[in-house]
């Protein structure tokens, strides 16, 4: 285990120039422990991971060696050195780069370092590159590098499949990687992690800096920052700040009728008003883009002191975003409803209260968004959690406690992606040649890809040559070829461009512009002539809009609008007069409850004397469910039969999160199909799962024909899964994108940018095809390896199926019971639409109520 | 999230100007009394026409068209195959072909005539592919040709018809016959055949008022839903 220590063992004097001391001085600080620590860290030639709450001042203490390293060394003017090529060894040069999840990150602490550089006299050149960098600065910027370059991940591994790469890099001494915790749970971290691997061999000299918020395993964490040896695990030294006041967290408690289901924590709209009216400042964070929209909506209609409240969320127009921004900077708001398009970036001075509605869903989460309160490390950061609907309320207690107890609950560090490697393969061929022993040495140096297997690295670079397909037809159409001493280089010039076009690991979500038209009246679906233009109202994701026929309500903006028709990128849509929208348009987040916080919701619910801390209403809930069926112990699976309107219901509990629930929902239908209940359907939200069927599934259960054991057998991750692998649109997606950021297929060709749907369209096909002909070809084993932990979230699945076999307890009931009540009113719509919407809802809310309490 | 039964029904016949076709769930049209087997677009070396573009597609396209080929003759043992144009994706693509491949091509021929229509990916076909090549052929009332012009008594391909059915929040989207009794569009039958939604106007053109009706491939059967019901 590496060291963590919290001081530096030396006096700040010795570690802090003169010139930095007076500055500090003169502002009224006094350097911190941990930047003091960091500065050690350097002198004693260690990588570091910093962890520290936001406000802690880590952003200066990632840069505080850098700027005293360059404060002492001599200065020789930039423009002495000028690149002739290759292997030109420099000093000066480039000498720390910065990394940042966001570009407008970037750019901002970009401006935040200016001011201690320039208010001491310090001869630093500090620069930004992002995507929007204007062509001839990047171009400068590689002849004439600055001190600092502040950059992000995609644009790293751009200028290292530079020919000038070496020429660049080697002067490196440090790198500093902001918000580390978020980058690495994605594939833009194993992008990173190869980033490193290379800049570690250009620049040997170079040492790391992380800066994270609180994670589960910063051990685990530390090992990104410094190279790993061959079969054995190194990491860097961790720093933690001390000193941050613990955070007060409470749950609304709310004088109204707690909600059975929904996300649209509508019932607490005045007391949520009146939380921003109280402060100064409150950041109201929301799990959806539609949930923002619409609560933005209804807290103006009820703004009756004109109070400054703003939204943001990601798909808004980026300008529109950044003015709200400086809104918030300027302190002019004092409202912002927002989606975790805040949950990263730039520091805000005065906030003062977060309020979080509906599930918290992870523990480090919610305390990150509650970290974007009170950016002052010694006081408390405030927050108000308003759980929209029964559940949620447990796992509002769950998460207020875990972050009592500072329990963490951020993913462990991620195995290297297949396709992600694909794509550094083809960079690095675009730079210098290499050899495939050497690039697969230097790629396990990177933590993620450690444990990479020979024979894989091999079928990646065979992938990237020529597709990696067992029937070779393909050697003349060869993408990088070897020469004479077997290094290998791009074929053409083409195919650098293609890459250079296409670098990068996010897939953003198909958006396609939504326009008011007049409706053709009387016209049910049939091609007529739309009246074409029409005002913007805003951005919707294709995979729901593929979802609706024509004539179709559904609410965006804020009001329900009915489907007219899709030509090209454009939905044109009408005013409907239905109060109550026919699909729902709630798409329930981009993340699932975490495993951590399921686990204490079910250990929460097992233990009765910790009821009490439960809000009256769900005591009574819960009780009821006690009487009337069971309440599951921790490890117990709690499946109820029940019929209701002619139909048979099959309703289980696993806390396992909505992706785990929709892939096992998929796959108990299949089962129950052959078992000959005749299913019709299920749905599935955070919590449970119901099955609805034609067959009396209680009889069946009763006379053996359906055997609950051998239902949720782990084998269904067998052979059912496999079928339903072979036709699964959410498998199919997955393997686009690994198409995509393998390079298999470019999303942009030069000059022309071909149609989504077209590219959609073809890689289902692809796929099909691939999955016949070469099951075991290296992209299908990188979206199987995706599908364990992403959309499909079969590795949580196949943990649960273990964990509750044997420990299934079935209750025949003859109605509903309370606990399922929430699930069984999320078939066929949900509650996220106001007024009617609600009204509705509530009433067949009471009708299921009253028959569950009977 | 919600599963709910598609309202569509199950079609075994397909008739265009009062000849009844049997409407093949692989897309292929077979017309029992001449024993003829319609299959179009089979775009044979789709893949390595994009691998010559830099896009290593897998190489598996021809192997899999030729096998749901080889199946469906099999199913029916036709007389007379027509290829209804757009066999090959490019016009070097049959040159490209593999000898396995070109093996495979002949024994399907063998003891029947076939008959490739060009069209305009493959406007010049070789001689040594074997069978007979032609622009357009009619029998009886029929004419196949390869683009649609609408004529009565018309099956083309060329379109790649597909088609999408929703209820409530889901959807799912198939190949599809396009066909209102006096004319038919066919269904690509090419493993890496793209489709083109049977509401693009393309098709506004042949059929008068869009009164068609789009036979989609399912899993099991092939439906027939009224194509202003589809999108």
């Amino acid at each position: 285990m590496p060291p963590r220590i919290l001081t530096a063992s030396a006096e700040p004097a010795a570690l802090l120039p003169d010139r930095f001391q007076q500055w500090f001085a003169a502002r009224g600080w006094a350097p911190r422990a941990h930047q003091l620590a960091l500065l050690e860290k350097a002198r004693e030639d260690r990588s570091a991971l910093l962890i520290a709450p936001t406000g802690a001042g880590k952003t200066l203490a990632g840069f505080l060696p850098t700027l005293v390293e360059l404060s002492s060394a001599p200065v020789i003017p930039a423009k002495s050195v000028v690149s002739t090529g290759r292997g030109l060894q420099r000093s000066g040069g480039l000498h720390t780069l910065y990394i940042s999840p966001l570009k407008a990150l970037a750019v901002d602490i970009a401006r935040n370092l200016e001011r201690p550089v320039a208010e001491m006299g310090l001869p630093i050149k500090i620069e930004t590159r992002t995507g929007d960098t204007p062509v001839s600065r990047r171009q400068r910027q590689r002849r004439y590098p600055p001190d600092v370059l502040l950059t992000t991940p995609e644009q790293l591994a751009l200028l290292l499949s530079s020919d000038d790469a070496p020429f660049l890099f080697s002067s490196l001494k440090r790198i500093v990687l902001d918000e580390l915790h978020a980058l690495v749970t994605s594939k833009r971290g194993d992008l990173l992690s190869l980033g490193l691997a290379r800049l570690w061999r250009l620049a040997p000299q170079m040492r790391a800096i992380g800066l994270s918020a609180t994670v589960a395993e910063p051990e685990s964490l530390a090992r990104f920052l410094v190279p790993q040896p061959k079969d054995k695990s190194e990491a860097a030294d961790i720093v933690i700040a001390g000193g941050a006041a613990p955070p007060l967290v409470e749950m609304l408690d709310t004088r109204e009728r707690l909600p059975w289901a929904g996300h649209s924590a509508r019932h607490a709209l005045p007391e949520i008003y009146d939380l921003i009216k109280a402060n100064k400042t409150t950041l109201v964070f929301v799990n959806t883009r539609s949930q923002a929209e619409m609560l933005f909506q209804q807290l103006w209609s009820m703004n009756d002191d004109n109070l400054a409240i703003a939204l943001h969320h990601g798909s808004l127009d980026v300008a529109q975003r950044r003015k709200v921004e400086d809104a918030m900077s300027a302190g002019k708001l004092r409202g912002v409803v927002c989606t975790s398009s805040l949950d990263l970036g730039v520091d805000w001075g005065d906030v003062d209260l977060v309020v979080n509605i509906g599930a918290p869903k992870g523990a480090s989460r919610l305390m990150q968004r509650i970290g974007r309160a009170n950016h002052r490390l010694d006081e408390a950061s405030r927050a108000v959690l308003v759980p929209a609907n029964r559940f949620e309320v447990l796992e509002c207690r769950v998460a207020i406690d875990a972050i009592a107890e500072n329990a963490q609950d951020t993913p462990p560090l991620r195995t290297g992606a297949l396709d992600v490697l694909a794509q550094h393969v083809l960079g690095c061929a675009c730079g210098e040649p290499f050899l495939s022993g050497e690039l697969y040495d230097e790629v396990r140096t990177a933590a993620p890809y450690a444990d990479l297997a020979r024979q894989d690295f091999d079928d990646v670079v065979d992938f990237v040559a020529t597709g990696g397909y067992a029937l070779k037809t393909y050697e003349r159409f060869a993408r990088i070829k070897q020469d004479k001493q077997g290094r290998w280089r791009v074929a053409n010039p083409k195919v650098r461009q293609s890459y250079r076009m296409n670098v990068g690991t996010i897939i953003a979500d198909d958006m396609l512009k939504v326009r008011l038209v007049r409706s053709r009246s009387g016209a049910t679906g049939s091609t007529g002539v739309i009246a074409r233009g029409g005002r913007l109202l805003g951005e919707i994701e294709e995979a729901f809009i593929e979802g609706l026929a024509p004539a179709d309500t559904f609410v965006f903006s804020g009001e329900v609008v009915r489907y007219e028709a899709l030509v090209e990128d454009q939905v044109y849509v009408s005013r409907a007069n239905d109060k109550d929208p026919k699909v729902p348009s709630y798409m329930g987040g981009k993340f699932p409850l975490s495993t951590y916080l399921a686990e204490r919701v079910r250990r929460l619910l097992d233990d009765g004397r910790a009821w009490g801390a439960l809000p009256e209403q769900v005591r009574d809930w819960l009780s009821q469910q006690k009487d009337v069926s069971h309440v599951p112990a921790v490890r117990e699976l709690l499946v109820e039969s029940f019929p209701r309107a002619n139909k048979h219901y099959l309703v289980c509990y696993p806390f396992e999160g909505r992706l785990a629930h929709q892939t096992l929902g998929m796959l108990l239908t299949r089962r129950l199909e052959r078992a000959r209940a005749r299913p019709l359907g299920f749905v599935a939200n955070e919590y449970a799962i119901a099955v609805w069927a034609l067959g009396d599934m209680s009889f069946m259960i009763r006379d053996g024909r359906i055997d609950l054991d051998a239902l949720f057998d782990p084998d269904m991750l067998g052979d059912d899964l496999e079928a339903w692998l072979a036709e699964s649109a959410l498998m199919k997606r997955t393997f686009r994108n690994c198409a995509i950021i393998s390079g298999l297929i470019a999303r942009r060709h030069t000059g022309e940018e071909k149609s989504r749907r077209q590219v959609l369209f073809s890689t289902d096909l692809v796929y099909d095809v691939l999955r016949k002909h070469q099951a075991d070809h290296v992209l299908l084993r990188a979206a199987r390896a995706d599908a364990a932990t992403g959309l499909l979230d079969l590795r949580r699945l196949s943990n649960m199926l273990t964990r509750i076999q044997g420990r299934i307890t079935h209750r025949e009931l003859d109605h509903v019971s309370p606990l399922a009540v929430p699930v069984m009113l999320e078939i066929g719509r949900e509650s996220v639409y106001g007024e009617a919407g609600d009204e509705l809802l509530a009433e067949a809310a009471d009708e299921l109520v009253k028959e569950a309490m009977s | 999230m919600t599963e709910v039964a598609l309202s569509i029904t199950s079609t075994r016949t397909l008739d265009v100007a009062s000849v009844s076709f049997h409407a093949d769930l692989s897309g292929a049209l077979f017309w029992e009394e001449q024993r003829l087997l319609v299959v179009s677009d089979l775009h044979l070396e789709k893949g390595s026409s994009y691998a010559t573009r830099g896009v290593l597609l897998p190489p598996y396209d021809t192997i899999a068209t030729l096998g749901r080929l080889a199946a469906v003759i099999s199913r029916h043992d036709p007389r007379i195959v027509i290829a209804l144009g757009d066999s090959f994706h490019d016009r070097t693509a049959h040159g490209r072909l593999s000898a396995d491949d070109r093996d495979a091509v002949s024994a399907l021929q063998s003891g029947r005539d076939w008959i490739w229509i060009s069209g305009n990916h493959d406007p010049a076909l070789p001689r040594d592919l074997g069978g007979t090549v032609a622009d357009e052929v009619a029998i009886g009332p029929i004419t196949f040709r390869h683009e649609p012009t609408g004529a009565h008594g018309e099956i083309a391909g060329h379109l790649h018809p597909k088609a999408r059915v929703s209820t409530r929040g889901r959807s799912m989207e198939r190949r599809c016959f396009a066909c209102d009794g006096m004319r038919a569009v066919m269904p690509a039958f090419g493993a890496y055949a793209g489709g083109l939604s049977i509401r693009d106007a393309a098709f506004a053109k042949i059929f008068p008022n869009n009164g068609f009706v789009a036979h989609l491939l399912g899993d099991r059967r092939v439906h027939a839903i009224a194509a202003s019901r589809c999108y």
